[in-house]
């Protein structure tokens, strides 16, 4: 029988090859310094100025180098050069263009320039791109569809060169931002804060109309004046008004160099059929370069030969230096000659995958949870026996993101501002118990929000003075919720006693919006459900397609909603401006879902938004975001849920990883002891055998009646 | 009134089916040919067996075919206002079903346990009155909560109640069983002691051994099951402490929906355009093979998932349709069914068209025509009963495909609606329960243990139907 | 047989133009190309401007079918609907919502999907066409009674747990293969053969319990009594004659899933991360990626209308007595 043929035929393959028959990697990886993690989403942009999502950041960080970067280790984030020379410091001019000193008054000032100097000597990675003849002429800058044939890679292209990074690198990649095919998402953004930028825009729509489908758009030959030239390895930026988080975009990948030629390479005819993208073949100076690119698999980023050489920094929080993360002070960047990243689209292989030493580091999702991490006394985090047997080592830190239930200010049952409607949002406040929510559903990783501001953002306050005096008493030294009775109170006060209309006695309903599918999905509806008939409001969940939850949100047509946000960068005002008038879903399409406007909040918010948090005004801007977060405490537009935990587990062979939400470029730092990881893996992966013998023995007495049935017929029908 | 009947649509369906198969096995016993068949499906002792075992399962899935919204408590200070009624909708086997129902743990719980699954910090008092957190496996608030502190008495406990039941389950089946056998006396006119030889010596025509055979399994298994679930969680409980065992229960009418009504939409439409197909042939078989071959052409699960997520737009479109999230999840139970009929019509079709093609080739058949008989009495009178029996075996084919599709499709996230409970929903949560360590296995054995009893049950049945009624194979087995 | 295939492939026309009218209407339904800009957008910071101008760039800013603001022959060849199909039926499928070349990627995973589906389809061809064989052998006997008894059983288990169970065991209990994954080349092989394993248990109890049926049938004629009137022995008559004679029925159900094969199995391919296009479906449908589900239904129709050619084919290669005009 064939399968019988097909069983021995496998055991005799694994007799011969003995351990780590569950290996997912060609056996020529084996022993090599090289990284392994997976990947769940596949990125779908790789070009910079598309690329937003984590999952593409993971890779585009690693391979292009904006001109400044978060400090590794320090804390809290703090941005220090990467290709730069120093952090820029922006020049004030009012409208006469006159200078001004850094602490003038935001109203009087009209435009905010950036000077950066970037250092000499950095080269790009090779790439046929940069490939030149002997007269300096590009060798691939005519190339048609028959000259591509049997080209399906980059790699194909037999010559490379490289050169140095220039600031006009940097200047093409700010105009790149308002190309009419490239869709980048935040260009109506810096539209409105670099000079220039929106017109740029408009002009290259109309030229690109004229312009033949795969035609190159040269953006050299258009003006963006608010971004100058200065020499060869300097350029500038002119803001209108003061916008001091403009540096922290200068540390993502929006702003890395795209040199012109690699542009006019990818846009020759033909390139884009064979995905011949910067989408999907990413061009920079950074540490890594992608070798190969199979977002349905696999993807391989290698060490780039030309990488101008940085090293591991020597400074950091308290603590670092004990938990072994300045041991390599000094020493050259990065560690690792290559970094694999397989698909892992399910959870349950990405942690099995983990446990048996295929992978060198992983999240924890909820169900392996158990398994990993206990709470210790007191409610400190640690692993259980088994991992730390294993040698697994665990990271926490607190994300800057929030996840919250807004409630639609508009609606007219929880909406508006009046003193009814407060209280009964309050009074849900109080209800829903974010703290078992976190421990049912999260494991404890996460904790509950006091308001819109994470942990680690300028303007969180700890402790006492920072709780939310609407949910919270403060009582023995901690945060506890209000009793649900006072919930009940508040209800009543709102005009539900019982959940019932004080005046017709129908029983108050709610509507909340989620977005549906995924795991765990309906316990979490039936664990909410509970919490609102706590205060006996009967709740209904809808649970939609994303498309449309965010249709209803945007249209106003939701009560309650989910939603979660993360920080694009680490200050508070990309958080409260979430909360912004205007910023309106419903009327201006921003990002306020909860369309609240409290001309109050407005005020605080526009006098805090364009104050620097360090300096001399650190303290009169903190002062004036207690006051916006009372507010919005006292309002309660949104249940402020939770900000999630980060945990991470490495394997003892993993060295210098430390958690961090800002800075993306990281893979330069970790260090991998092969020799280590080589024999745990052998180690944790014998085979079992003893069920191939017990499936060859069944099949074999399934066999046998068989064939003495068979004979015995044969027998029988011969006679 | 203390509760509102509330009539969902799939119980409206569910109605008309069980009215129409007790119209039709009235009528079928009217003819001679169908009696035969019905007799020989009798006389099958798989079937038979099988066929106890479903009913169970339907009377199971019948019982939660009947709503109500329960009414609210009054406040003492509304006066006489109108009676309000909450908005979730119960049936009759949730008021069954209360304890199991309401009695929630925090998480994880195995089954049987009086313990959870998984250890917490659990405050307690030292000697000393000091406050302390140790680690370990809190008390389930009810599962066990009848021993009190004697936790170690749960075995002895369960063994009692076990035994209990086997004594009662064995008491129950004696009456069945001597009743079924006096009745069969009286019948043949035979004494008591005669008519339970035949019964096992298989000399009856009816099948009875394997009824009672059925009947012992069953009460055998349920009944110690049902005298546990009172006080255990005889199947443990899933990651929100609600019972397993409650959700299998609830599971059954899911399936039995998606099983029946499905088939109920693809009837229609098969017999009509195949025998039409069939019959006339010509442009009205070029259109419809046309419609057939197009349909399933393309590929089932885009098909099915194209069609889902329409509909899923049209229930977000439209909240103003439904009172209660159950009269939702309903709709969309029955929108399921209603694709799932409207992409596997196709097959029954083609079969059918063909059918008739030789049946009207028949010469009766063309003497008819030939006489001027209106082509509808001809197709009435002649076609349709002759392929009655490839209709009624299709039905309890395709049941059992349908009650595994549903599962599939619920794991690829276009199945039912996510607040319902299914069979794929469960299995679908349970995936990821079994890669925990130690692995939580119960959730995927009891939905596993429910849906293999019942599918089996069905092909079984499906088989002696066929065996019976297919004309081909009637005179081999 | 030449023309009967050339009228059979221009009988395929109108059933693709009928499919990839449904298709769209279907989506269109669902989706308006507003909600497919905002998926493709992402979620933080998406502009009326930057949908309006995604849509303008992808063609999705005319209406469906039928454009009233045009004239002449513009009324039906200026809407999404034209723009969109005439390039397929010219076999170009165009770029998915992300950017990238359909074609391409449909090239590149046709690997993994046939590397499953292939030894998958002829071990369990092989096997259950020999248990069944084995099952009539021994017909009315105990054997073939348990036989049949196992096969009713092995049928009524999802493939979920074919799946779920196969994966546990063999993967994370015994650590024989690894648990997901793909690699191309000669290791390969052990990515393969756990799929393959469970899909041919988990195939067994419905085909086999089917032939059986086939062959039970054909041993019953005349012919077969004649052949063991001759003295054959009972294992040649089961294979020179009963075999032979019951491939019509079973190519008819076998040679139309031959085509398919290159859809990929979706279950299989999700659950060991396999990047075939069972796999590229559903994430399409779950991303909402239009041009991708409309290709692959596309292909999937194609495919189908070749599977049906092919099986009348091969009824010929069987019984010659089979001709076609």
């Amino acid at each position: 029988m064939p399968f019988l043929r097909l069983v021995f035929l496998s055991l005799l393959l694994l007799t011969a090859c003995g351990s780590e028959q569950n290996d997912p990697y060609p056996l020529g990886e084996r022993g090599g310094n090289i990284l392994y993690a997976a990947f769940t989403e596949r990125p779908k942009h790789l070009d910079p100025v598309q690329s937003y999502s984590e999952d593409e950041i993971a890779f585009t960080a690693q391979i292009y180098e904006p001109p400044l970067q978060y400090h590794y280790l320090r804390r809290p984030y703090a941005l220090v050069p990467a290709t730069g020379e120093t952090v820029p410091v922006a020049r004030y001019y009012d409208a006469q263009g006159r200078e001004l000193p850094a602490d003038a008054p935001a109203a009087s000032i009209a435009s905010s320039v950036y000077e950066i100097r970037l250092r000499p000597g950095i080269r790009y990675q090779p790439h046929p791109a940069f490939a030149v003849d002997d007269a300096g002429h590009p060798w691939y800058d005519r190339l048609d569809r028959e000259q591509l044939r049997g080209i399906d890679k980059v790699a194909d292209f037999a010559k490379t060169g490289s050169r140095e990074l220039l600031a006009d690198d940097y200047i093409y990649q700010i105009k790149r931002l308002a190309h009419p095919r490239l869709h980048s998402p935040i260009f109506s953004l810096m539209a409105e804060r670099i000079v220039g930028l929106r017109e740029l825009g408009a002009t290259l729509r109309t030229a690109a109309k004229t312009l033949p489908a795969d035609g190159w758009l040269d953006l050299d030959r258009f003006q963006l004046p608010g971004v100058t030239r200065v020499d060869s390895h300097t350029y500038r930026i002119v803001l209108h008004g003061k916008y001091p988080q403009f540096a922290y975009w200068l540390a993502m990948p929006f702003f890395a160099p795209v040199p012109r030629e690699v542009d006019r390479f990818y846009s020759q005819p033909g390139m884009a059929e064979k995905n011949l993208t910067l989408d999907w073949y990413p061009v920079g100076t950074g540490p890594f370069m992608l070798t190969e690119n199979n977002p349905n698999s696999r993807m391989v980023l290698e060490r780039n030969p030309n990488f101008h050489g940085e090293s591991y920094p020597c400074d950091g929080e308290a603590g670092d230096r004990a938990a072994g993360l300045l041991d390599d002070c000094g020493k050259a960047l990065p560690f690792i000659d290559k970094a694999v990243y397989s698909r892992e689209k399910e959870s349950i292989p990405y942690w099995n995958k983990f446990l048996q030493g295929y992978y060198d580091a992983s999240g924890i999702s909820s169900d392996s949870y158990d398994q990993a991490v206990r709470l210790g006394v007191g409610g400190d985090v640690q692993l259980t026996d088994e991992m730390r047997e294993k040698g697994i080592r665990l990271l926490t830190s607190v994300r800057p993101s929030i996840f919250y239930q807004g409630f639609n200010m508009l609606d007219p049952v929880v909406g508006g501002l009046s003193e009814s409607a407060t209280k009964l949002r309050q009074a849900v406040s109080i209800a829903i118990d974010q703290e078992e929510f976190i421990s049912i559903f999260m494991n404890g990783r996460g904790i509950a929000a006091n308001s819109p501001l994470p942990p680690g953002i300028f303007g969180f306050v700890d402790g006492e003075a920072g709780i939310n005096p609407v949910v919270y008493d403060w009582v023995d030294g901690q945060a506890r919720r209000k009793p649900i009775e006072v919930a009940k109170k508040l209800l009543a006060e709102a005009g539900w006693p019982n959940g019932r209309n004080a005046r017709s006695g129908e029983p108050l309903v709610l509507y909340l919006d989620t977005t549906g599918g995924g795991m765990g999905d309906k316990s979490r509806l039936d664990w909410l459900t509970r919490q609102f008939a706590k205060l006996d409001i009967q709740l209904v969940v809808r649970s939609t397609d994303y498309n449309r939850f965010q249709n209803k949100v945007r249209k106003g047509a939701v009560q309650l909603f989910y939603m979660g946000w993360n920080a694009d960068y680490p200050d508070p005002e990309n958080f409260l401006f979430l909360l912004a008038g205007s910023e309106g879903k419903v009327a201006t399409g921003g990002e306020n879902g909860a369309n609240y406007v409290n001309p109050e909040f407005d005020r605080l918010f526009e006098q805090m938004k364009n104050m620097e948090s360090s300096g001399p005004r650190g303290a009169e801007r903190l002062a004036i975001i207690r006051q916006a977060v009372a507010v919005l405490q006292r309002d309660a537009p949104w249940i402020y849920g939770f900000h999630p935990k980060n945990y991470t587990l490495g394997h003892v062979w993993l060295h210098n990883r430390k958690p961090t939400d800002m800075g993306n470029n990281t893979l330069k730092y970790q260090r991998i002891d092969v020799a280590a990881r080589q024999e745990s893996r052998q180690a944790w992966n014998r085979p079992v055998l003893w069920p191939l013998a017990a499936m060859a023995a069944g099949l074999l007495l399934l066999v046998l009646p068989a064939a003495v049935g068979y004979r015995r017929r044969e027998r029988g029908t011969a006679r | 009134m203390d509760f509102m009947p509330v009539l969902l649509w799939s119980d409206v369906l569910i109605w008309l089916l069980v009215l129409a198969s007790v119209a039709f096995g009235a009528l079928s016993s009217r003819n001679p040919l169908w009696r035969g068949a019905w007799r020989r499906i009798g006389r099958s002792r798989a079937g038979m067996a099988s066929a106890t075992v479903l009913l169970v399962f339907v009377a199971v899935g019948l019982l939660d075919s009947l709503h109500y919204r329960p009414r609210l408590a009054e406040e003492p200070g509304q006066g006489a206002a109108a009676a309000v009624y909450g908005v979730e909708v119960l049936s009759v086997l949730d008021a069954l079903l209360t304890p199991l129902r309401t009695r929630t743990e925090k998480t994880y719980s195995a089954p049987l346990a009086t313990r959870a699954y998984a250890k917490e910090a659990v405050d307690v008092r030292d000697a000393d009155g000091q406050p302390r957190q140790i680690r370990d496996h809190p008390r389930l608030k009810y599962g066990g909560a009848h021993l009190g502190a004697d936790e170690g008495g749960r075995d002895a406990d369960i063994g009692e109640r076990v035994l209990r039941a086997c004594g009662l389950a064995l008491a129950l089946w004696s009456a069945v069983a001597a009743a079924f056998t006096v009745a069969m006396a009286r019948a043949r006119g035979c004494s008591p002691a005669q008519a339970w030889r035949r019964i096992w010596c298989n000399e009856s025509d009816f099948a009875g051994n394997a009824v009672l055979g059925a009947l012992a399994g069953l009460l055998l298994l349920n009944l110690p099951l049902a005298l546990l679930a009172g006080d255990y969680h005889v199947f443990g409980t899933d990651k929100v402490g609600q019972d397993v065992f409650y959700q299998v229960l609830k599971s059954v009418r899911t399936a039995l929906v998606i099983g029946l009504v499905t088939t109920l939409v693809t009837l229609p439409l098969s017999i009509v355009l195949g025998v039409l197909a069939g019959y006339f042939r010509g442009w009205v078989d070029d259109l419809i093979q046309y419609l057939y071959t197009t349909l399933s052409s393309i590929p089932g699960v885009l098909l099915i998932a194209a069609a889902v997520l329409m509909m899923q737009v049209l229930i977000d479109t439209h909240p103003q349709w439904f009172t209660t999230a159950a009269e939702r999840a309903d709709l969309r139970l029955l929108a399921l069914c209603f694709i799932l009929g409207l992409t596997s019509w196709t097959s029954l079709c083609r079969l059918l068209r063909g059918e008739t093609m030789k049946l009207r080739e028949l010469e009766y058949i063309q003497a008819a025509q030939s006489f001027g008989v209106a082509d509808l009495r001809i197709i009435a009178r002649h076609i349709l009963p002759n392929l009655m029996h490839i209709v009624i075996i299709a039905l309890v084919m395709d049941f059992s495909s349908m009650v595994l599709t549903e599962a599939v499709l619920s794991y690829i996230d276009i199945g039912v609606d996510p607040t319902m409970i299914s069979f794929g929903t469960m299995i679908n949560n349970a995936r990821m329960e079994l890669a925990r360590e130690p692995a939580v296995w119960w959730s995927l054995l009891a939905a596993f243990a429910f849906m293999f009893t019942l599918v089996l049950a069905a092909n079984l049945l499906a088989d002696a139907v066929r065996d019976a009624f297919d004309p081909r194979l009637a005179g081999a087995a | 047989m030449l023309a009967y295939i050339v009228r059979r492939l221009f009988y395929a026309l109108p059933i693709l133009l009928g499919v990839n009218l449904l298709t769209f209407a279907l989506f269109f339904v669902v989706n308006t190309p507003d909600d497919m800009a905002r998926m493709q957008l992402g979620v933080k910071r998406v502009t009326p401007e930057a949908i309006a101008k995604w849509k303008a760039d992808r063609g999705y800013d005319k209406p469906l079918f039928v454009n009233a603001a045009a004239s002449g022959s513009g009324v039906l060849t200026e809407t999404i609907f034209f723009g969109k199909s005439a390039r397929m039926f010219a076999g170009d499928f165009g770029r998915a919502e992300d950017g990238r070349d359909i074609a391409r990627e449909i090239a590149s995973r046709m690997g993994p999907s046939l590397a499953i589906a292939l030894p998958n389809f002829a071990i369990g061809l092989l096997v259950t066409v020999s248990f069944a064989l084995l099952l009539t052998f021994f017909r009315a006997t105990y054997l073939d009674f348990w036989g049949v008894v196992l096969c009713v059983a092995m049928m009524s288990i999802s493939t979920l747990f074919y799946i779920i169970g196969g994966q546990y065991l063999v993967s994370k209990v015994w650590r024989l293969v690894p648990i997901s994954g793909y690699g191309g080349g000669v290791e390969a092989w052990k990515f393969v053969i756990l799929p393959v394993a469970i899909g041919v248990v988990a195939g067994i109890g419905s085909s086999a319990r089917w032939y059986r049926t086939i062959f039970i049938e054909e041993i019953g004629k005349d012919y077969v009594r004649t052949a063991r009137a001759k003295g054959l022995a009972e294992a040649a008559v089961l294979f020179r004659h009963v075999l032979r004679n019951a491939m019509i029925p079973i190519l008819t159900g076998v040679v139309v899933v031959i085509p398919l094969l290159f859809m990929g199995s979706l279950l299989s391919e999700s659950f060991f991360g396999i990047p075939g296009l069972g796999s590229y479906t559903i994430d399409a449908i779950k991303a909402q990626d239009f041009a991708v589900v409309r290709a692959m239904v596309f292909i999937g129709s194609v495919l189908y209308i070749a599977g049906l050619i092919l099986t009348d084919i091969s009824y010929t290669f069987v019984d010659p007595r089979i001709r076609f005009h």
